[in-house]
């Protein structure tokens, strides 16, 4: 506990970005290097590598992230609650499960529409 | 100018927490991946490795030597200055949650009010640099696996927040210190009882989350060669290495600190009394459980075969996350009741 506050926080981000890049600088300076054409090629198990890569994604991961984001900031906004639940009471607990409530409905909604089906045709 | 030792101490002092934790990361990870080859040659009948020192003991130095003086091959089409971003931004958030944990009762670097609430906006973080490595390798195979990476960590990261909000209710702090105080006492007081749903649901989601058997599709072997990381070599590779080990490590410390009491004695009586010796009796306990939680996820690892794409986000989304959720109740009727 000898060291406090969000200053050491910053000071260790910015310790571990320098311990990663020190890391690529050490391994650049001795390691070997002799490009070659053949080399530089993205690897597909041998075959001569065809197309882009950067194609376009199935709509399901959308569909993922959107309901993702709506379970995260569910859970920031219960953590409040969570910490305070000593001091809130009974109150407090009806209402967050009133709260989680609406969002089991949200999570049965999307449920029944498949939308949580990852082989499905969405 | 008079300077003494005492001077000297004063200087270096906050340099010690800095040094302390890269030391504990390389040596926790130099030794997880021989206890990893190790107890998985034991779990098949194999011997794993024993030819570089007595008993292969330094098979691992040789292995983090030889990869530091690879060649470090960058594919040329690759989006030069995201693939080299890519490692660092997987490295550096595992390495910040090492100086959120805490060890020993002031073995803890950043002692912030926010600490558990910090561990998880950084581990997600990693998964941002996964998905640049994959996109920015220009190879199929690393795409695929950076989106399914993605995809699994979303999933996975939501029954995992909503299973540790029963912490929070439990030790009405976000405070890891408090969070392990609040357990102190004994076996019984261990938060594992009231909220054993959560532990259950907490487990299963940290396989998931760093990737590993059964859910470790990102890197899945026989379909994506590596996955995300198909396109890397060298140093940079052993950053993703080096990453995916500490992030075991300090998922399963995460889990005993959480759930199994922390630093704290399981008899509910320290064995030592002298102030020193308590530390290292603190440190040795948290070290036992953790050990046990690692040995675990590697026995799981030599056990089950690997999760279908559609099985594993299904068995988030319509298992996991409900069981957290009634977790969730469970804890907070739990706490008015006693």
């Amino acid at each position: 506990m000898y060291i406090q506050g969000y200053g050491i926080l910053a000071a260790f981000i910015g310790f571990s970005l320098f311990f990663a890049c020190a890391a690529l600088v050490m391994s650049w300076i001795v390691q070997p290097k002799a490009p070659g054409f053949l080399k530089e090629k993205p690897y597909e198990c041998g075959m001569n590598p065809f197309g882009d890569s950067r194609i376009q994604f199935d709509v399901k991961y959308y569909l993922y992230a959107l309901l993702f984001l709506i379970f995260d900031i569910e859970a920031v906004f219960l953590f409040p609650w969570a910490v305070a639940y000593d001091e809130l009471g009974l109150f407090a607990l009806a209402e967050a499960l009133i709260f989680i409530g609406i969002l089991v409905i949200g999570l049965v909604y999307a449920w029944k529409k498949d939308a949580l089906r990852w082989d499905g045709n969405a | 100018m008079n300077f003494n030792l005492n001077d000297l101490f004063i200087v270096f002092w906050p340099v010690v927490p800095f040094i302390g934790v890269a030391a504990l990361l390389v040596f926790v990870v130099i030794f997880l991946v021989l206890m990893e080859r190790k107890v998985l040659a034991w779990l098949t009948i194999r011997k794993g490795p024993n030819r570089v020192g007595p008993g292969g003991w330094l098979q691992t130095f040789a292995d983090a030597i030889k990869l530091l003086f690879k060649e470090d091959i960058m594919s040329c089409q690759a989006n030069k200055l995201l693939f080299t971003l890519a490692p660092i931004i997987v490295f550096a958030p595992v390495m910040v949650i090492y100086g959120l944990i805490p060890f020993t009762e002031h073995f803890i670097a950043i002692n912030l009010a926010v600490g558990l609430f910090l561990v998880f906006a950084l581990s997600s973080v990693t998964t941002v640099g996964i998905v640049l490595a994959g996109w920015s390798s220009n190879n199929k195979y690393s795409l695929l696996g950076g989106m399914r990476s993605a995809a699994q960590a979303i999933s996975y990261e939501i029954p995992l927040v909503i299973s540790v909000l029963g912490i929070a209710v439990l030790a009405g702090s976000l405070n890891m210190l408090d969070i392990v105080k609040a357990q102190a006492g004994g076996l019984f007081n261990w938060n594992i009882w009231p909220a054993f749903i959560g532990f259950v649901v907490l487990f299963i989601c940290s396989i998931a989350e760093v990737n590993r058997i059964p859910f470790d599709l990102p890197e899945a072997e026989s379909e994506l060669v590596s996955g995300y990381n198909t396109e890397y070599s060298g140093m940079k590779f052993a950053l993703f290495f080096l990453a995916e080990y500490s992030a075991l490590f300090i998922i399963s410390v995460l889990i005993v600190t959480l759930f199994l009491g922390g630093y704290t004695s399981p008899l509910g009586f320290y064995l030592t009394q002298i102030p020193v010796l308590i530390h290292i009796e603190q440190a040795f306990w948290l070290v036992m459980k953790t050990y046990a939680i690692i040995f675990t996820i590697m026995w799981i690892r030599a056990t089950l075969p690997r999760l279908r794409a559609d099985q594993l986000m299904a068995f988030s989304w319509k298992f996991l996350l409900p069981l957290a959720l009634v977790n969730l109740v469970i804890v907070a009727v739990w706490k008015v009741v006693v």
